[in-house]
């Protein structure tokens, strides 16, 4: 009787207590991604399906929000975030708080063979008791700057197609098209006169995006933040040789911002405004992520008003109904006709260097998916992450939202090498040599934050005395002195 | 006192208990560990190496750089941007306070801007003042781009403060002009005080309980000031305040101890001025006036 009341209790609270433990069936799988990404991660992730259903949450557009949102979650122990995105520069921090899992030996080696070196770098770190660095997350999509040029003007002016391949002759290049323009302008009735286009676009705000150029331009002459082999110790100063390069690379910072007509606005440019300037033609060189290349030729194509239109390039006009909003996609054959005409005036170079004789390295950005430790559900999220990065889903990233994959073999994808013309130098970018990785360190956002608030605003420094303030200012950053600005 | 009140007075503390206790429990609780996370070491990625170390979060902030600028910038646009207000405020109250045509329409008109999101109004200057996308930024001479360097920049940060708060002002002190009685301003006028004296000798003496009060909820709101910088500049090129510099500490740093040492400073400043205000200046919480007693 007992036992028959207790079975009794038992079968009347055992849907309560599962209920307790989440709303979410037990073979879905919840995954975190950017607000802005998340509609290319959702179409791939309704294919993937095997003994599990992948639901997307959406996180903050902006990177710092979403990393804010995470780091609530997962310190609180959220155990309903299976998988989410991170942003290369968190491997570290977010291995070291015990959030991301390590990924598992099987998958770590294929990622060894098939991703290109660089993205697999920001995926890696090696925390306390591992032997040797590890990948903490799987590259989703990579990225890397370009150099972005007015041909034309490189043509008429500077009697030459090919882009410069280092700062110091980009300035001179620049200048040379500014003296050009204007003695042209001086032939003209006012009317007619051109603005000069001699900004050169960079990202010059106090974020991010100033220490991306910061870096590549560092890595470029040959110095470091920190030492790769051992994050604990700054390297912007410590030796003869590193100081001589963190001076050369703050001289040419320096010097793109005092530049003869320099943009005044360089000090307040993200990436958005520096792709504007150039689409407006104040800009002769640009240094920005390869989401420019479609914005300008969907723009130049079929921009209607004052802020998309782009006045120099009318002849891309005759590809508006090709570009149109809700047009169908266009083919690869259409593509490569709108390409060939956007060529004539707009094109890209491997990012400038500083030195001929050392390699020109850029800093990488991009997206790596990772698996929560409070997760309850590992098996079944390891096998999402393998759905949504397989060579399938990069494929479709890049195809429909333009992200680089970071799979070498893609690159020689037909389908891919038309819709980005740049591929084999992304692909050049992307490799060791070339793919200069942010440092990593689990204090990255204050390193990046305090080094930003040091070299802004660009060229009001004077590159000596800065070389030691920023050493000093990252040495604080380790240490974890200080305020963050 | 009778029985009869005392047991109302038991009643009214009994009622007036589970409120207490909620209030206690959502607003102490929070500033209580704000305060005792200020004397940790911690940090949100390593939850489980929280170290007590008393003070020394407030000396690495007050021995910062960072927050005496933050500070300075903070108190600059305090004083600037309320004494704006208040001027402003004042003529814009006087103008609603003696229209006679249209008087639902003008104070709608001078309302609007209250009524916009403090965020979406900040994005709009900030367009507004980026050369090239900017109507603002365009009529200044070719290669100004204000809100890139400091002075320009705290005044268009002012500017964006003054404009959509002044109505706020000029609501307050409406309500304080509506404490003038009419005929003491008519027996001026005829004992032969022009319009400036009547302002000065009878408007102003008569409103300044409503001056304070509107002074008051001012000085603080603009200490506390965060959304308009953090759309305008983000706190770049020396314009962050104390409150921006708290939000980097506790959400960027991630650093909990000085993150919340700031907030404490910040919240310490709040009352000092509060203080200042009620004992120095007289200025009295609403439903605290003598008449009450």
């Amino acid at each position: 009787m007992r036992r028959a009341a207790l079975a009794a209790v038992l079968v009347a609270v055992a849907p309560l207590a599962a209920a307790c433990g989440s709303s979410v069936p037990a073979d879905t799988v919840t995954a975190y991604v950017p607000g802005n990404d998340a509609a290319a991660i959702e179409a791939v992730a309704a294919g993937c399906s095997d003994g599990y259903r992948i639901s997307v949450v959406r996180l903050p557009k902006d990177a710092d929000g979403q990393r804010l949102q995470l780091a609530r979650r997962l310190a609180g122990g959220d155990a309903s975030v299976d998988v989410f995105t991170m942003d290369v520069t968190w491997t570290a921090e977010f291995a070291d708080a015990g959030w991301a899992a390590p990924v598992p030996e099987d998958l770590a080696a294929a990622l060894r063979t098939t991703t290109l070196g660089g993205p697999l770098k920001t995926a890696t770190w090696r925390r306390d008791g591992d032997r040797e660095p590890r990948p903490y997350a799987v590259p989703t999509w990579t990225n890397t700057q370009l150099l972005w040029y007015r041909s034309d003007l490189l043509r008429r002016y500077v009697k030459r197609g090919t882009a410069p391949r280092t700062w110091d002759q980009l300035l001179a290049d620049n200048a040379e098209v500014a003296r050009g323009v204007a003695a042209h302008n001086a032939t003209l009735p006012r009317a007619q006169r051109i603005a000069v286009p001699s900004y050169i676009m960079v990202q010059g705000a106090q974020y991010e995006g100033l220490v991306v150029w910061f870096n590549s331009v560092l890595a470029s002459a040959g110095g470091s933040v920190l030492d790769p082999a051992d994050p604990t110790r700054v390297t912007l100063t410590d030796t003869p040789e590193h100081r001589a390069a963190t001076v050369r690379a703050l001289r040419v910072l320096k010097a793109v911002a005092t530049a003869p007509g320099a943009d005044p606005s360089l000090s307040n440019n993200t990436e958005d405004p520096a792709r504007l300037g150039m689409e407006r033609g104040q800009a002769t060189f640009a240094v920005n992520w390869p989401y420019v290349y479609s914005s300008m030729r969907s723009n130049a194509s079929t921009g209607t008003d004052e802020n998309q239109q782009v006045p120099f390039f009318p002849e891309m006009r005759r590809f508006a109904g090709l570009f149109a909003e809700g047009a169908p996609a266009p083919s690869a054959d259409q593509l490569a006709r709108a390409n060939r005409v956007l060529a004539k005036r707009f094109a890209f170079a491997p990012y400038p260097g500083v030195e001929t004789a050392l390699p020109a390295r850029s800093t990488l950005g991009g997206m790596n998916l990772a698996v929560s430790t409070r997760s309850h559900k590992t098996d079944r999220a390891w096998r999402a992450v393998r759905c949504l990065t397989s060579a399938a889903a990069q494929r479709q990233y890049a195809l429909k939202a333009s992200q680089a994959p970071a799979l070498a073999a893609l690159y020689d994808d037909a389908d891919l090498r038309s819709a980005f013309p740049m591929a084999d130098l992304l692909r050049r970018q992307l490799g060791d040599e070339h793919a200069a990785p942010r440092p990593a360190t689990p204090v990255y956002s204050t390193l990046s934050t305090m080094l930003a608030a040091k070299l802004h605003p660009v060229g009001a420094w004077d590159p000596e005395k800065l070389a030691d303030e920023l050493a000093e200012a990252a040495r604080k950053a380790l240490a974890g002195e200080g305020l963050v600005p | 006192m009778t029985a009869r009140a005392a047991g109302d007075r038991r009643l009214a503390y009994l009622l007036i208990t589970p409120a207490a206790v909620l209030m206690a429990l959502v607003t102490a609780y929070p500033i209580g560990y704000a305060f005792w996370l200020s004397l940790n070491k911690a940090s949100l990625t390593e939850p489980d190496h929280t170290e007590f170390v008393g003070l020394s979060n407030y000396l690495t902030v007050l021995g910062d750089g960072y927050w005496w600028s933050a500070l300075a910038v903070t108190l600059a646009i305090t004083i600037v941007s309320v004494v704006l207000e208040l001027v402003l405020g004042m003529a814009i109250a006087l103008v609603m306070h003696r229209t006679i045509v249209g008087r639902g329409t003008v104070r709608t008109m001078v309302l609007l801007p209250y009524g916009v999101v403090t965020v979406v109004a900040a994005m709009s200057w900030y367009y507004a003042w980026t050369p090239g996308t900017g109507y603002l930024a365009n009529l200044l001479p070719d290669g100004s781009a204000p809100l890139t360097q400091q002075i320009p920049a705290l005044g268009i940060i002012v500017l964006a403060e003054v404009w959509k708060t002044t109505p706020f002002m000029a609501l307050l002190l409406l309500a304080g002009l509506a404490l003038v009685p009419d005929e003491l301003l008519r027996a001026a006028q005829v004992d032969g005080a022009g319009a400036w004296t009547r302002l000065w000798r009878i408007t102003i003496p008569l409103m300044k309980p409503a001056i304070l009060v509107a002074l008051l909820f001012r000085t603080l709101d603009a200490f506390r000031i965060f959304d308009n910088i953090y759309v305008l500049t983000k706190g770049a090129s020396g314009t962050g305040s104390v409150s921006i510099l708290g939000y980097d500490n506790l959400f960027k740093a991630f650093n909990l101890g000085t993150g919340s040492a700031i907030s404490v400073l910040v919240f310490l400043c709040v009352a000092l001025i509060a203080a200042l205000f009620i004992k120095g200046f007289g200025a009295s919480a609403p439903g605290a006036a003598d008449e009450g007693r």
